[in-house]
């Protein structure tokens, strides 16, 4: 750090969602001074329109599973004094398959995943029953997650920002990165419509929009939107209690496909509503609705959870995840631009990875050795092509 | 109930000229100069009959004879509901009663490529006829007139969640239609001329107005007021209910708000009396000023009234803020909102009243028939029609600038009165969100308290939140930028892609449209 006379923050946070918000904390913590842009408002992009989950029942094995476990020990562990605050809730996931065949894709998956260390328990329907006396009677088996669990992203977001600042950090809303400063070829700050930022480190934590932030400091970053609804329910007694997921969704999470992609995922919520997803379609950020997304979602939903049919809808809403080629988030410095870091591409999985990824990139600023390797991270990682898929898909978007 | 459930059939072929969501003032007058025009109409009102919230009256069966003596202009709905069952009588208007629409979208729509409007229609849940559900259904049309009304705009108070508080709107419905007053001594409080039209409606229910509290010093309301003569129906309105409540005696407070409701807890909390307190020149409780109003047992709080968004919101149309901080709809002189063959009438674009809401029902009615073809002869009435509502619009304007919300009303809340009453949020909840949490805006007071997240989704903490809101954004770049905040704001709350809460099997079974 000190190679680089002080000007500003050491560390200059780009988005104040779930990422952004974790980054701050732990690097204001750190002793370090931060200062925290959001165009908007903090939590309002992606962290305001998403879930809160913090599944491992997902991940394949990889940079992003070591990651996924990575995390969950720091809520279960250094932070689990706050989880009240942000509803942490340690509820457990459940994959149900409904076909025959499905079954044999989901113990094809379990075998993998406890190679690897995941904790998973395949139960039968009377198992099931019992953990969810409300499911189809078309599960023919199923799969237990003790790990998977659930917050709620925008308490965890405000009070991420709330301990952040009383280590000192600063948060500015409203706030729209132009461009970059530079002195040489090392980033130093960034422009604002609400003037200059100087910083030892920037840090781009702008979720789906990072691909269009790093563009601004000329290196590419193959961060896209992905669009998911999420239908909310009305308060009900508890009916569904754990997160429950039909067997098609691993395939969705973990595909590339452009298209319209759907599969039920069902949880209950301490306050009483059911969040029911999912969709996933790469469609830039248009907020056009979309009536097929939603009638997917609720029909998916129904055959899981029969009893949903008569419930009531009181709002949806959609949030685009920030899509990485690989599925693997991308976090740490970029050799292309001195100065300029990312902690971003967290797809569907930003909100639980939060923590890890922000523990990580404090450890990495201040030059301490990281907990994990950040090398699988690399923001200079991806090939011509992902980077040629990204700029067409900024175009796409420029042009809609 | 699924049982019942019909098959999702492939949506009717048929697509209406122009579709008119509401039946208030400005609903009935735009269906019945389209189908006037000639077009082929479909008229969509939640209400079982026709007439909106102002002409809101008993059910048939009631056998009310004079159900025109609660009202004013009854004789201007009579002639407006006889044109319109006119048309329906000859097939000329579509009429479905007891309907919602839930949510609109662009489609394209008719023969002429050009984009039209498609409707998910349902029908209202108590309307169902036991054992054969009917399922929402798909209308289309290509051009839109969008007349939704209002609701209360309401304002927390320490006691306002007791049995026996109501809102304004709710006291005077509850007349409308039950023919009595709800109880036997009122207290009607907060700012506007429908106060005094609200105690009208309770004296000649034969109840007593134990007080009125109008918030502000009140300026221009009453006969010789500037706006008032200019409009002699309002300036003989004003006048009568003055010589009404002299005659009745009424205490009528000004710069005085109803500062807490207390119950009686020997009759389950209902309202039993209420603190009155003067307001200062900023609108900030004077403190020691509170007296006791006793024995009262009904309080209307009236704040005026917020536009019904929500497919306004939905289709995407360009909205501003209202002198009285609503959320309205941008409409030209032909009422036509920024999107093509789509318009607005009536409070959608501002609260204006109805003889206001008549005037822009007609002209748009007359403008989205010609958006479709169907030619309109643009006569004296048109001329009128201008006239009547440049005359209102003035008229309200003048109303809104007088009756601004109290800058000081969170000085009464207390700790434990409830913001939100659907999720049960307290004042030091928000307060604390918006102090610790720097959550003062209502995306991230919602987030992070649930204000608005329940089931009525922010319609009644709206305003509070949006209120709260404003005060975070003072200081921070000037007043324009403070308008663009709250602006900005207030889209944000209002957004509801479902207008109201809708079945998730319907939401499974939404048939798929058949395109030629």
């Amino acid at each position: 750090m000190s190679a680089v006379p002080r000007t500003g923050a050491d560390v200059l946070v780009i988005g104040a969602g779930a990422v952004g918000s974790a980054v701050a904390f732990y690097c204001a913590r750190a002793g370090m001074s931060v200062t925290v842009l959001d165009k908007g408002k903090p939590g309002g992009g992606t962290s305001s329109r998403c879930e809160g989950n913090l599944l491992v029942s997902d991940k394949e094995h990889g940079p992003e599973l070591d990651l996924a476990n990575y995390s969950l020990d720091l809520w279960r562990g250094e932070l689990e004094e706050f989880g009240h605050l942000w509803e942490f809730e340690n509820k457990g996931g459940i994959i149900v398959a409904s076909r025959e065949s499905s079954m044999t894709s989901l113990q094809r998956a379990l075998r993998t995943q406890r190679e690897h260390g995941i904790r998973v328990e395949e139960i039968d329907v009377p198992q099931l029953r019992e953990l969810e006396p409300n499911i189809s009677d078309d599960a023919v088996g199923a799969a237990f997650y003790p790990d998977d669990a659930q917050l709620m992203p925008m308490l965890l977001t405000a009070h991420m920002l709330r301990l952040a600042r009383s280590h000192g950090a600063q948060v500015h809303p409203d706030t729209e990165v132009t461009g970059f400063l530079s002195q040489g070829e090392r980033i130093t700050g960034v422009t604002t419509n609400r003037g200059e930022f100087q910083a030892n480190v920037v840090i781009n934590a702008a979720g789906p929009w990072s691909g269009q932030l790093a563009s601004l400091a000329g290196v590419s970053v193959p961060v896209e939107p992905r669009r998911g609804y999420v239908l909310v329910t009305e308060p009900l007694p508890p009916k569904v209690f754990h997160k429950v997921y039909a067997a098609e969704y691993i395939d969705n999470v973990g595909s590339s496909d452009d298209g319209l992609q759907t599969s039920p995922v069902v949880e209950g919520t301490p306050a009483g509503s059911i969040l029911i997803g999912s969709s996933r379609e790469r469609v830039g950020f248009d907020p056009t609705f979309s009536p097929t997304a939603v009638r997917d979602i609720a029909r998916n939903a129904v055959e899981l959870f029969p009893f949903l049919s008569d419930v009531r809808i009181l709002r949806h809403y959609f949030g685009f995840r920030p899509y990485s080629p690989d599925h693997v988030p991308v976090i740490g410095p970029d050799p292309r631009a001195p100065g300029l870091w990312h902690a971003c591409g967290h797809e569907g999985a930003g909100i639980g990875l939060a923590s890890g990824t922000g523990k990580l990139i404090a450890q990495a600023v201040a030059g301490e050795p990281t907990d994990l390797d950040l090398a699988a991270f690399a923001p200079d990682r991806f090939g011509a092509a992902d980077s040629e898929a990204a700029q067409s898909g900024a175009a796409k978007e420029a042009a809609a | 109930m699924t049982g019942g459930v019909q098959e999702a059939e492939a949506a009717p072929a048929e697509v209406f000229d122009v579709a008119v969501v509401g039946a208030g003032p400005a609903g009935l007058a735009a269906a019945g100069e389209a189908a006037a025009a000639g077009c082929s109409v479909l008229l969509v009102d939640a209400g079982t009959q026709f007439g909106g919230q102002y002409w809101r009256h008993a059910a048939p069966e009631a056998e009310d004879t004079d159900p025109g003596r609660w009202h004013h202009g009854w004789s201007i709905y009579q002639r407006l509901t006889q044109r319109v069952r006119d048309a329906v009588d000859v097939g000329r208007i579509r009429h479905l009663a007891s309907t919602h629409v839930v949510s609109v979208r662009r489609e394209q729509a008719g023969g002429d490529g050009a984009e039209g409007f498609l409707l998910q229609a349902s029908l209202l849940p108590e309307a169902q006829k036991p054992g054969s559900y009917q399922a929402p259904q798909l209308l289309q049309a290509r051009a839109l007139i969008l007349c939704p009304g209002t609701y209360d705009r309401q304002l927390p108070v320490p006691g306002w969640t007791l049995p026996g508080v109501m809102a304004a709107g709710g006291v005077q419905a509850f007349i409308k239609t039950q023919g009595a007053a709800p109880g036997r001594r009122v207290v009607l409080a907060g700012t506007g001329p429908f106060l005094l039209s609200a105690a009208a409606s309770v004296i000649h229910a034969g109840a007593e107005v134990a007080a009125i509290c109008e918030s502000n010093s009140l300026t221009g309301w009453f006969p010789g007021g500037a706006a008032a003569a200019l409009v002699p129906s309002k300036a003989a309105e004003g006048a009568g209910y003055v010589a009404l409540l002299a005659k009745h005696r009424v205490p009528y407070y000004r710069s005085t708000a109803v500062t807490a409701i207390h119950g009686d807890a020997a009759r389950e909390g209902a309202v039993r009396s209420v603190t009155v307190s003067a307001l200062d020149a900023s609108g900030t409780p004077v403190p020691g000023s509170g007296r006791e109003v006793n024995d009262v047992d009904v309080v209307g709080l009236g704040w005026g009234f917020v536009p019904q968004p929500e497919l306004l919101l939905q289709l995407g149309a360009q909205t501003t803020l209202d002198e009285d901080g609503s959320l309205v709809g941008v409409a030209d002189a032909d009422q036509s909102s920024s999107i093509p063959r789509l318009y607005l009438a009536g409070e959608i674009t501002g609260v204006a009243g109805a003889a206001a809401a008549v005037a822009e029902g007609r002209i748009a009615g007359r403008a989205a028939s010609s958006s479709v073809g169907q030619a309109v002869r643009a006569g004296v009435a048109d001329i009128q029609d201008r006239a009547t509502r440049a005359a209102h619009r003035r008229f309200a304007s003048v109303m809104q600038k007088a009756h601004p919300i109290p800058e000081g009303w969170t000085q009464w809340l207390e700790d434990e009165t409830l913001i939100c009453r659907c999720e049960e949020v307290p004042w030091e909840t928000a307060r604390a969100a918006a102090e610790e949490l720097s959550a003062e805006e209502p995306r991230g007071l919602k987030g992070s308290t649930r204000i608005g997240m329940g089931w009525c989704q922010g319609r009644m903490c709206g305003f509070a939140a949006q209120c709260l809101s404003k005060k975070a954004h003072v200081g921070e770049g000037g007043a324009s930028s403070g308008r663009e905040a709250e602006h900005a704001a207030a889209l944000s709350a209002a957004k509801r892609p479902l207008a109201v809460p809708m079945r998730l099997g319907d939401l499974a079974e939404e048939p798929e449209l058949t395109q030629e």
